[in-house]
């Protein structure tokens, strides 16, 4: 996701002048061909995520669209108050960005893990939230944030993600993307999980259980209406996300619980816990459940108690 | 409120002195933390002064056209000292006067810590440690831009401890900000005490030179080398400028002076009649 979000940041800034790239002395062998293209145009700010925050946000009050970009919690909860106030609440064209979102640096720790920014970033003023599930979804988000005025959030994984679409799906922000159709279950997905997901509506269809599939990239704002149309025609909403308590599930059941409703909803995410050891990525999604696996036997043992 | 009206402040700055802006503003001040109960008074007054002389000719402003793209920028990042800061904006003319009567209440724009929805302000602060790296962000995007305008932050002695003034501090040099202009507001009294009790800063102006930014020690209530000092900027070339003002809590109202009492509290109505008749320098406490 991090090339396919360089690649287009290179595109868009070749045509448009305000673009501006800061990061927190992180991104080693995905920046450069950026700083080499636009020297004028990018920025080392150094190990200091709170005071690049308060340089983009006065960068952006220059006309510029500035890029933050740093290693999941850093461009975001280490300088959340330069975010709050300086970016959004003056409304400024502020694009931050986090790589590693959820567990992608899974065996550095739990400094590394990028799983309470969903839920941070969502409640704040003005912000877009997105997270994309494949490196295409991470191209189509890239050029959106541009185009939409404030402050956005852009959670990309790291490297070497599953391609989930086949071709350029229709994408707009506060837009899901319906992935297939059903009647027995929704499955909604956000950020680098989408495989996963769409791995496990395969397998609950070889059980005969159709399942809609929704990719929602875009966390704030929330497609509401897709929510309560999925609430509406399917008896189970399931969210899934590389996340812990406050994200895509708690966005959904806001939505949810505020409409006369009789679907259930399972949310499949990460335990309110700091994880305290060291695994790959895969390992560490398995072990609470986020695997193909785990997402197919909890959205059939929840329909089987349903019935 | 209709901010377009013009100004029954004093408009012009070629009619009017700094000195008598600054009594001006601190009438304002006083009269504002006053009817809103409202505390911060003794900051306010503290850079009395200094806003007198920045908006008395130094900073090149058009009021009729606040978001002029030419102006000079100010973050006044201690932003608790907001009543003084809209006092100067409004007498400046970037809306009118009266408009300081609603200051903390009645919806008004003019929130007690500093906000940028209010014409003239070009970043709200109030969170201490903020304006250091939005005047960078600024001046660096003027650099940039090639456009000559310059970026001035007002920064507190309390809001040195935060962490995030460092970063910046260490950051303006290394990009050569030479249109950047920091003024620090050096009063020795913070929220809990003395600054030297709680964290000490000193030595304070070596710390800066040792930064690599231009370093300039000055009394913050004295208008000449105020004057002087902020027209003859950059104080090095190719460096940042910093201002060391040295200033007084509350400096004009004898009994609020270097006082953290006046940190917090609001003048009773005696206390403003004594406090408005100091400030006016032996001239009537009238109307402002």
């Amino acid at each position: 996701m991090r090339t396919a979000f360089i690649e287009t940041l290179c595109e868009l800034a070749a045509a448009d002048e305000r673009i501006v790239l800061v990061c927190g002395d992180l991104g080693y062998s995905v920046l450069e061909v950026f700083a080499r293209r636009f020297p004028d145009r990018y920025l080392n700010a150094g190990v200091a995520e709170a005071n690049m925050t308060g340089v983009a946000a006065g960068l952006a009050m220059t006309g510029r669209v500035v890029f933050t970009y740093s290693i999941a919690n850093f461009p975001v909860i280490r300088c959340l108050e330069q975010v709050r106030n300086d970016v959004c609440y003056h409304g400024l064209d502020v694009k931050i960005v986090a790589v590693g979102g959820g567990l992608a640096y899974g065996p550095q720790g739990y400094t590394h893990h990028g799983v309470e920014d969903l839920a941070v970033m969502r409640v704040l003023p003005g912000m877009t939230v997105v997270a994309p599930g494949d490196p295409v979804e991470a191209r189509l988000a890239t050029r959106a944030v541009v185009r939409q005025a404030g402050p956005c959030y852009l959670r990309l994984g790291k490297a070497g993600e599953t391609v989930v679409h086949q071709s350029e799906p229709p994408f707009a922000i506060g837009r899901a993307i319906p992935m297939r159709d059903g009647s027995d279950v929704t499955l909604i997905s956000t950020g680098g999980v989408l495989a996963l997901v769409a791995g496990a509506a395969d397998a609950l269809g070889r059980q005969g259980i159709r399942a809609r599939v929704l990719s929602m990239p875009c966390v704030a704002p929330l497609d509401q209406e897709a929510v309560e149309r999925a609430a509406a025609e399917t008896p189970l909403v399931v969210t899934v996300e590389e996340h812990g308590a406050g994200g895509l599930a708690s966005a959904v059941a806001e939505v949810l619980a505020a409409r006369p409703s009789a679907a259930r909803l399972l949310p499949l995410r990460l335990e309110r816990r700091a994880i305290q050891v060291a695994d790959d990525q895969a390992t560490l999604r398995s072990a609470q459940g986020l695997s193909v696996e785990g997402i197919t036997e909890a959205v059939s043992r929840a329909l089987a108690r349903r019935a | 409120m209709d901010w377009r009206k013009p100004s029954t402040g004093i408009g012009s700055v070629a009619t009017n002195s700094a000195l008598e802006l600054s009594r001006r503003l601190r009438r304002h001040a006083l009269r504002m933390v006053h009817a809103a109960k409202s505390s911060h008074i003794g900051t306010c007054l503290s850079m009395a002064d200094i806003l007198a002389v920045l908006y008395d000719g130094v900073l090149n402003v058009r009021p009729a056209e606040p978001q002029w793209p030419g102006r000079d920028r100010l973050v006044v990042s201690k932003g608790h000292g907001a009543a003084i800061v809209y006092a100067a904006l409004a007498e400046r003319g970037f809306f009118p006067v009266t408009e300081l009567d609603r200051y903390c209440r009645d919806g008004s724009p003019l929130t007690g810590h500093i906000n940028s929805h209010v014409p003239g302000v070009d970043a709200a602060t109030g969170a201490l440690g903020h304006g250091l790296g939005i005047a960078c962000g600024l001046a660096l995007g003027a650099r940039r831009s090639g456009a000559g305008w310059r970026a001035f932050t007002i920064l507190s002695d309390g809001e040195l401890d935060e962490g995030s003034i460092w970063e910046a501090v260490l950051f303006a040099p290394h990009h050569r900000l030479d249109n950047l202009v920091a003024i620090v507001d050096y009063n020795k009294i913070q929220s809990f005490g003395r600054v030297s009790d709680v964290l000490e800063l000193e030595p304070l102006a070596a710390k800066w030179r040792a930064f690599n930014w231009g370093v300039r020690e000055l009394d913050g209530h004295d208008h000449d080398a105020l004057r002087a000092a902020l027209t003859a900027l950059p104080i090095e070339p190719g460096r940042p400028s910093v201002l060391i003002a040295h200033t007084v809590k509350g400096k004009g109202v004898p009994f609020m002076e270097d006082d953290l009492l006046w940190h917090y509290r609001s003048p009773s109505d005696a206390e403003l009649a004594a406090a408005l008749a100091a400030v006016s320098g032996g001239e009537k406490a009238g109307a402002p």
